[in-house]
């Protein structure tokens, strides 16, 4: 443990955004923002087996993938990302009415269930694809601006965005405390095994997320008095943006219109 | 007796190229108290955190004859007590006993001498009497003091004390200089207060761009204002 990524602060947490100039890239954020949506309720309103759908909706984020110029191998390793949520659907596999494939004691494992989790899993998978790209080509406060647009409460975007904007500090807080953990994990003169019973580093962990929690109560009441002196009143005010150029609308409209076909599609096929 | 500290040609480069570190040398003789000076960004810190191994660099780090690597660091982090600028990331403990037990806990130490510990090191900090206190609601001046202690529990030879009068009042500060004078370990600070480095500190070492540029007695290095002004330091009002 010579400490190499505690305390290495110069690569502490990345912001997920990757420059670039591809065509996704000067898309219009609102635009991008609204097509997202719009693939992710598609997927989550196609039936279990509707294989169809998932097939096209993945060309779609492949598609974005290539087209933005990050490339199908970041964003499928990004998207390795969904696999601790795909323990949360396996209860589906054994929840499904029908002939068993496999059983043990009171569980069995049906086609029913298989294809129900299979949909999950492809859905989520899908999904977080295309919201890879999103923020991987959009700046985070042009989307917070694009969230703004469509009417999200004010409030909201700015509870994102402060989380955003305080996200890197926490992170770097981490990472200071537990560099100074072990610069004092020593070892005794005599040389004897030491490192602390699991209960006692339990408590000494629980203690850093306790201070943390404390302090970033702190913060925030800091924030908002800084806020508050400069005439906060609840909205943060940006100036205008001008509106979507007319190629962004048409990509809209025949983006919606797709997720719209696919969504038939998904009905007629199931 | 060994050095306390010894480094010889020390080059480190973060990992996203930045070169932090280059080439340097110096030692340190047990019970030698040494400033580090220089402009923010001129590798203090990141010398300081060297001496404990938390960052390893290209060149040979020796602490009490030790020769930092893989297998001595856990020595080595008991020989170094590293505090760092903000007594807030050092006192991650609820309690200040928690945190000055820290140490001799992880060492593996039993009981008796656990408490032992604890209890010469808050006297040594002039604050006994605080064990039971939540570190939190101390003032920085007091933090700054547990911060001083909670190194001293594992008996260290050496302390690297990074910017250790910072945001102090001066009442503190000055209490602060006191228990610094009276303390025998070797000591390598860091730190921009020349008034403190002048009263404190008989040898400086200046170091700019990640170079030791000056390495010798305060006093003289001090009158020479050009070298002063060339690494952005102001010369004191005499």
């Amino acid at each position: 443990m010579s400490g190499g990524i505690f305390a290495d602060t110069h690569h502490s947490m990345h912001d997920p955004y990757q420059p670039g100039n591809s065509v996704i890239h000067r898309l219009d954020a609102r635009v991008k923002l609204l097509l997202t949506i719009a693939l992710i309720v598609t997927g989550a309103l196609a039936a279990p087996g509707a294989w169809i759908v998932y097939v096209l909706l993945l060309t779609v984020t492949l598609s974005a993938a290539i087209l933005s110029e990050l490339g199908v191998g970041y964003v499928l390793r990004r998207s390795l990302l969904v696999l601790p949520f795909m323990l949360a659907a396996l209860p589906v596999l054994f929840a499904q009415p029908g002939a068993a494939l496999l059983s043990w004691a009171q569980l069995s494992l049906t086609v029913a269930g298989l294809e129900r989790f299979l949909g999950v899993v492809f859905k989520s998978w899908i999904s977080l694809q295309a919201a890879i790209v999103l923020v991987a080509t959009t700046p985070m406060p042009d989307l917070l601006l694009a969230l703004r647009a469509l009417r999200l409460p004010g409030l909201l975007v700015s509870m994102t965005g402060l989380m955003w904007r305080y996200l890197f500090l926490m992170v770097e807080e981490v990472q200071r405390l537990l560099r100074a953990r072990l610069a004092r994990s020593s070892v005794a003169a005599d040389g004897r095994r030491g490192g602390g019973t699991l209960i006692w580093r339990a408590q000494v962990a629980g203690g850093m997320v306790g201070g943390l929690l404390v302090r970033s109560f702190e913060r925030s009441d800091r924030v908002y008095a800084a806020m508050l002196a400069r005439g906060y009143d609840g909205e943060i005010r940006l100036l205008p943006r001008p509106p979507a150029a007319v190629w962004n609308v048409v990509v809209l409209v025949a983006g919606l219109l797709f997720f719209a076909f696919v969504t038939v599609l998904g009905v007629l096929y199931a | 007796m060994p050095e306390a500290v010894w480094v010889q040609r020390l080059s480190y480069a973060y990992p996203d190229g930045q070169q932090a570190l280059k080439d340097v040398s110096f030692a340190l003789r047990p019970g030698e108290k040494v400033a580090l000076v220089g402009p923010n960004g001129a590798g203090k810190s990141t010398l300081l955190l060297h001496l404990n191994g938390i960052l390893r660099g290209d060149g040979e780090v020796q602490v009490g004859g030790l020769r930092v690597e893989e297998k001595t660091l856990g020595r080595v982090r008991a020989l170094v007590g590293l505090v760092f600028q903000s007594p807030d990331d050092q006192l991650f403990s609820p309690t200040v006993f928690d945190d000055v037990a820290f140490g001799p806990i992880y060492q593996g130490l039993g009981r008796a001498e656990v408490e032992r510990r604890v209890d010469e090191a808050l006297q040594a900090v002039h604050m006994q009497g605080y064990a039971g206190r939540v570190s939190h609601h101390l003032s920085v001046g007091e933090k700054k003091r547990i911060a001083i202690a909670t190194v001293l529990a594992m008996k260290p030879m050496v302390l690297a004390l990074d910017e250790p009068s910072a945001g102090l009042d001066p009442r503190a500060r000055r209490g602060l200089m006191k228990l610094l004078a009276e303390l025998p370990q070797a000591m390598l600070v860091a730190t921009h207060d020349l008034a403190l480095v002048a009263e404190l500190l008989p040898r400086m070492i200046v170091m700019d761009e990640g170079k030791i540029v000056a390495d010798g007695d305060t006093q003289v290095l001090l009158r020479d204002e050009a070298l002063l002004r060339q690494h952005g330091l102001e010369p004191l009002l005499r």
